[in-house]
């Protein structure tokens, strides 16, 4: 049986898609950009930055648009006074909260946060920073994680465990006291589980996790490897 | 076009935004026709003058000196522009603030091997713990990020501001430029 086609509205503009499909992919699909950071093309949705709230019609609430599927009808707004308030604010204390300092960055320009700063507007922070004492873990032969730069989208969770099947990521505590973890919380170099693919530094939209040996600003990342990757392991499958 | 009284201020920063302005090489004299510099470690004068239309400010805010000599440019200017990371966000040195100003000032001159391990004390302003950005303790009209913002930038900014319009963004410029 095939899949219902549903017919709904984005930013006045008349769309389709899947039944399964999110209003991000139908908004992708048509050229409306959304705002997103936690969300990767090729992996699961979580929808943990909020970054890609959407208005729905007959809706106070705010709605994630990289987890919300469509609906028959659906009127969606993707930018609106109250949706940039939000989103730049978002962005704000995404870095008051650790210690972004783009300038000794090793993703100094290469960085999906620095990029929404831009995007958005946010030309200053309104926040005082929480300035946190955090640890770098250099102990990995060719990788670094750098607590500081983290924004906690857990892209490098789901890639290692849903992409790369090893699961070595992993978040401990809750809230502003999140940090990622390797295993059981053991230095990255004595990692058991890894296997030192690099898939969770390529994805990392930050300096959070980074090669060794590239200087500040020189990390560029691969992010696009996913879908590529993904599309030639279903042409093994078949 | 009445020419406009302009101070730039230097705090905790390197000067690398100052340069940034020399940067704007022979523009130097439109920039000119345009300003008056009433007040800069650029021009020989030692206090801040009464009236400025523009003051841009370099630096994180770090001592007690600087609280002063910021509130003091507040007090006497029209517009006051943050010039740079170190004055949008503290910047670099901002780094000290997760551990205080006394543990980076032991790890940069005592723990390091050295000639002569010592903390500079002499002439020298105190330390406050955190560095922070001009927005903490005043009105900021202008927010120009970069590390440093580019002379065209610079440029662009003082253009505006002279033809009567403060530039919002977005000005071509980021964190870290």
């Amino acid at each position: 049986m095939s899949e219902p086609i549903l017919t709904l509205v984005v930013d006045g503009l008349q769309v389709s898609g899947l039944a399964s499909e999110t209003i991000l992919k139908v908004a992708r699909e048509n050229d409306i950009a959304i705002p997103t950071l936690c969300w990767l093309e090729g992996l699961s949705s979580l929808g943990a930055c909020r970054l890609c709230m959407v208005e729905i019609e007959g809706s106070p609430k705010l709605h994630p648009a990289c987890v919300t599927p469509i609906q028959e009808g659906m009127v969606v707004a993707t930018r609106s006074e109250r949706l940039h308030r939000y989103r730049k604010a978002i962005v704000e204390l995404l870095f008051s909260e650790r210690n972004h300092i783009c300038a000794v960055c090793v993703a100094n320009g290469h960085c999906e946060l620095q990029d929404l700063a831009v995007q958005l507007g946010v030309d200053h922070i309104r926040f005082p920073g929480r300035s946190p004492q955090l640890a770098v873990d250099a102990s990995h032969a060719r990788f670094v994680l750098d607590h500081n730069r983290c924004v906690l989208c857990m892209r490098c969770v789901r890639v290692c465990g849903e992409i790369e099947g090893a699961h070595t990521w992993d978040v401990k505590n809750r809230g502003i006291r999140s940090l990622i973890v390797a295993d059981f919380e053991t230095p990255w170099g004595l990692s058991e589980t890894c296997t030192g693919c690099g898939k969770c530094v390529q994805v990392c939209p930050t300096g959070a996790l980074f090669e060794k040996g590239r200087p500040v600003a020189e990390t560029h990342k691969k992010r696009p490897f996913l879908p590529y990757l993904m599309a030639n392991r279903a042409r093994e499958h078949r | 076009m009445t020419m406009l009284r302009l101070a730039t201020l230097w705090l905790d920063g390197c000067s690398g935004c100052h340069m940034s302005l020399l940067d704007t090489d022979e523009r130097l004299l439109d920039l000119a026709a345009m300003y008056e510099f009433v007040h800069s470690p650029l021009v020989d004068s030692k206090h801040f003058p009464e009236a400025a239309d523009v003051v841009l400010i370099e630096g994180a805010v770090s001592s007690h000196e600087d609280v002063a000599r910021l509130r003091l440019a507040r007090h006497h200017s029209r517009l006051l522009i943050a010039v740079g990371d170190c004055a949008v966000t503290g910047n670099v040195p901002a780094l000290r603030n997760a551990t205080g100003a006394a543990a980076m000032l032991r790890t940069v001159y005592l723990d390091q091997p050295a000639l002569n391990p010592q903390i500079p004390a002499t002439d020298l302003p105190v330390l406050l713990e955190l560095a922070l950005p001009l927005h903490h303790f005043v009105t900021v009209d202008l927010f120009i990020p970069g590390c440093p913002p580019g002379a065209e930038t610079l440029l662009t900014a003082l253009t505006g501001l002279a033809a009567g319009t403060v530039p919002g963004p977005p000005l071509s410029t980021r964190f870290g430029a």
